[in-house]
């Protein structure tokens, strides 16, 4: 199933990928488009990822997801690449699946057997699988409006602007009257699959933004990685950058939840 | 084989490629446009981006058949109008890559030049940090890349300057 092409086509031209029919969804103008409905925001699957990433909709209503589209790849990339392409190709260290983790995303697959919707928690399988069955395709994505006092970050360690993070990090926290009462992380680049970091979510709730606290969630958030190695950074070094991140992405979801309430 | 008809460069082409064929391979085996350079073929160096309906993509990662009906840029249709029709000289960002020594073995240069096209026309006022971020997908393995960005800042700064004298000329009566 061809839609922007940012990571088949790569697959196909390194013959990593050596599909026997190529269907190109294309030209099925139904698949795009923004729209809020019922405190959602719908996209479709089709939706290029620089429409979404210029969207008044999606940069009001799921900010977390306007951070971290101008992280993905680079400009040219962004141009034809699609948000149900990158969430259907689930690579663990894109940007796209930890936001959807992260705002407990749903995903809206049509198949012959008709229409079944996934939770993000369970949309997730592995590397680069998802739930979806082959003859199923993922038509749109639904992610819930931020509350207000919603602050995000998305941070992520990159060797260079545009690349791959070795370690990311999806943020929203909630501050009402400055206690944390919803806190959300996930993090990219540690697993095979985006990585909710609940035990530092439960610390989280109900305390007043530090750096003891935030020191301690990085702690908590990393104690049970298990990250791989590659060239970019060994299992220990991941696991280091990753409580760097999650140290820096609260202190940047805090402050951004600050500077919204004023 | 599928018959398709595009605007490129502000022509109309036609063409018959194989529906595997990348809209890089198009462009340069069937329209012989082969300043559209090919390096990695899988999407990462830049070399082949063009501008497709007024945005950079990379045109080893779109096939030829899904560029029907839509307009291309290639670096060909980079340079004014000459006086016989055709194109002529150096654009204005051409110009200032190449006052600033912007190229060495020129491999990359189209991509270059096609990304920072699209760029500046989105962002005329953009510093040298966007610059950078904005170039981050397309690689360079001579300059070091100093040069290029010196060749935009350039090109931007001349822009601005041509901006600025237009209003006032119109001004006054």
């Amino acid at each position: 199933m061809l839609a922007g092409g940012q990571s088949l086509i790569p697959l196909l031209a390194l013959r990593l990928a050596r599909p026997a029919v190529l269907i190109d969804i294309n030209g099925i103008d139904e698949l795009s488009g923004v729209s809020a409905i019922d405190g959602r925001v719908v996209i479709g699957a089709m939706t290029r990822e620089y429409v979404a990433e210029e969207s008044g909709t999606v940069a009001d209503t799921v900010p977390l997801l306007a951070a971290a589209l101008p992280l993905i790849g680079h400009e040219a990339i962004r141009s034809r690449g699609t948000i149900g392409g990158s969430l259907a190709h689930a690579d663990p260290a894109a940007e796209l699946p930890a936001v959807a983790r992260a705002l407990d995303a749903e995903f809206v697959v049509r198949g012959l057997s008709g229409e079944r919707v996934i939770p993000a928690a369970e949309w997730f399988e592995g590397y680069l699988t998802t739930s979806r069955r082959p003859d199923e395709l993922l038509v749109e994505v639904r992610f819930p409006a931020a509350e207000d006092d919603t602050g995000v970050s998305f941070h992520e360690v990159a060797r260079r602007h545009g690349d791959f993070a070795i370690v990311g990090l999806a943020t929203s926290l909630v501050l009402s009257g400055g206690v944390i009462s919803d806190a959300r992380l996930a993090l990219t680049g540690v697993s095979d699959v985006p990585v909710r970091a609940a035990a530092a979510e439960e610390l989280l709730a109900g305390e007043r933004p530090s750096t003891e606290l935030f020191d301690e969630a990085a702690r908590r958030a990393t104690a049970d990685l298990d990250p791989p190695g590659d060239l970019h950074g060994s299992p220990g070094y991941r696991k280091t950058v990753a409580a760097a991140v999650v140290r820096r992405g609260l202190r940047a979801a805090a402050d951004n939840a600050a500077k919204g309430s004023n | 084989m599928a018959d398709i008809t595009l605007r490129v460069n502000g022509a109309t082409r036609t063409g018959s490629p194989e529906a595997r064929k990348t809209l890089a391979d198009f462009l340069r085996d069937d329209l012989n446009l082969t300043g559209t350079h090919v390096g990695c073929e899988h999407g990462v160096c830049g070399a082949c981006t063009v501008i497709l309906d007024g945005r950079a993509v990379r045109s080893c990662l779109m096939l030829a058949v899904q560029a029907a009906g839509r307009e291309v840029t290639t670096i060909e249709g980079l340079a004014p109008d000459g006086e016989h029709g055709g194109h002529e000289g150096l654009g204005t960002l051409q110009q200032a890559m190449w006052d600033s020594h912007s190229f060495q073995c020129g491999f990359c240069t189209p991509g270059f030049v096609m990304q920072a096209t699209a760029f500046l026309g989105d962002h005329p006022d953009a510093d040298e940090q966007q610059i950078r971020e904005a170039l981050s997908g397309n690689i360079c393995r001579c300059t070091g890349y100093q040069s290029i960005i010196d060749g935009v800042l350039l090109a931007a700064q001349r822009n601005r300057t041509l901006r600025n004298r237009e209003p006032l000329s119109e001004e006054r009566p």
